[in-house]
């Protein structure tokens, strides 16, 4: 969660104050992410520093002043709009590790393990859901953060389901072993 | 008393080593008023579970009670009327019929009980305008879109105060927003009272239910606790989200 380019898209309305600015961010943001006013100083004094933003002259120091983007502030807030998340996956997923592990411990299901998840899961996706059943108190930005939970969730889920069906798989249709050397395979992850 | 209960409930095909447990001792109950989501992957015969459930097959033994009444004691006939009066299927497929336009699909059900078809229509379309239908109530299913295909078939299935509404894979083919609008229609029918089961394999759809019963290999092998309020999930959210 970059704060400093959220800052940054909110000065791209237009001149804002600090109080302004952190109430601005925690409704942009449905409500789900709250931001203190301490931490919106200091990214407003950063970005200052590197000249993204500038403020009102110093006689008017305290809440009453006043920021507003810059030009590199604009050219930076566009750039990262654009530029991709870094996406590629942890080195170590935990709940990946604990179902591999699960194969390995002896008197373990790992079903019943996949299962343990997968109902947390649901039940975590059941309250997200709730939240969004009300659509009267229910706005914009709130929606799009909920969604982007439930698919999260969603996603791992389904991951579960994959593996609980391809392990089943295994044992039904047991593969043959390959008697020569196995290939390294490694994930290659790019930073 | 819940609305809909199965206690025990097998049922298998074929016999001797051939014998296959579609549903293997399933106890499940609902209430009138909530929604009830039956999770699990393909084959772990949630289908089966909702069609015993609808009285539209038999269980190989267990019984299943719809308002405490025993459907296996009931007769052929009861049973039928018990399908017309109180059960309301939502398929995969919507399942409507292609020359009938939408508010005729919808009062369908109500003509076929006996109710003339002048009033059934009255039902039907005062249905459709509670679903925000109104519009299309003339249009033919080929002139709908997908979301609103399966909104008739929500409101077939309800039409008539019925009180039990049994849904396989409702959002189908569907987009997510279609889907969590099929949703919202199921939703609001038990906020009046009804009972519905929904069998899904699909996390989003099973998480709007007040229960996820999970399935696997034709037992109930789980199911989700009533979660707390929906506030706490907000309150750990920002304790425990990373701040950067």
């Amino acid at each position: 969660m970059s704060v400093r380019h959220a800052i940054l898209a909110l000065l791209s309305e237009g001149p804002k104050y600090g109080l302004q600015l952190q109430k601005e961010f925690e409704s942009s943001t449905g409500e789900i992410w709250p931001l203190n006013i301490g931490q919106v100083y200091t990214t407003l004094q950063r970005l200052e520093r590197d000249g993204l933003v500038e403020s009102d002259e110093a006689e008017s120091e305290g809440p009453q002043k006043g920021f507003r983007i810059t030009e590199a502030g604009t050219e930076e807030l566009s750039s990262w709009l654009n530029t991709p998340p870094d996406m590629t996956s942890p080195p170590r997923d935990e709940l990946v590790i604990k179902v591999l592990s699960a194969l390995r411990v002896p008197g373990v299901s790992v079903h019943d393990v996949i299962q343990v998840h997968r109902r947390y899961l649901v039940e975590l996706m059941q309250q997200w859901t709730r939240l969004k059943e009300d659509e009267s108190d229910f706005d914009l930005s709130f929606a799009l953060v909920v969604d982007a939970e439930l698919f999260r969730l969603d996603a791992v889920v389904r991951w579960l389901d994959a593996a609980d069906g391809r392990l089943k798989r295994a044992v039904a249709e047991p593969a043959t072993v390959p008697s020569g050397p196995r290939f390294a395979r490694r994930l290659v992850v790019r930073r | 008393m819940s609305f809909l209960e199965l206690r025990q409930v097998s049922k298998s095909y074929g016999s001797g080593s051939n014998e296959v447990h579609a549903v293997k001792d399933v106890n499940l109950a609902v209430e009138r008023g909530s929604l009830i989501a039956v999770m699990g992957p393909s084959g772990s015969g949630k289908s089966t579970l909702l069609t015993i459930a609808g009285s539209l097959e038999e269980p190989t033994s267990g019984e299943v009670f719809i308002e405490g009444a025993s459907v296996q004691a009931m007769s052929r006939n009861e049973r039928a009327r018990l399908r017309r009066r109180t059960i309301g299927y939502v398929f995969q497929e919507f399942n409507l019929l292609a020359g009938l336009s939408a508010v005729e699909n919808v009062s369908l059900p109500l003509e076929l009980d006996g109710l003339s078809a002048k009033k059934a229509r009255v039902v039907g379309m005062s249905v459709l305008e509670e679903l925000g239908l109104a519009d299309r109530a003339t249009h033919y299913p080929d002139e709908l879109s997908g979301g609103e295909r399966q909104r008739v078939a929500i409101a077939r299935a309800v039409v008539g105060e019925r009180h039990l509404l049994l849904a396989d894979e409702p959002s189908g083919a569907l987009d997510s927003t279609n889907g969590e609008a099929v949703m919202r229609l199921m939703l609001a029918a038990c906020k009046r009272g009804v009972a519905a089961v929904v069998v899904t394999h699909d996390a989003q759809l099973a998480s709007w239910a007040d229960r996820v019963v999970f399935l696997r290999d034709g037992r109930v092998v789980d199911q989700t606790v009533p979660p707390p309020s929906p506030e706490s999930i907000l309150e750990e959210t920002s304790s425990s989200r990373p701040r950067r």
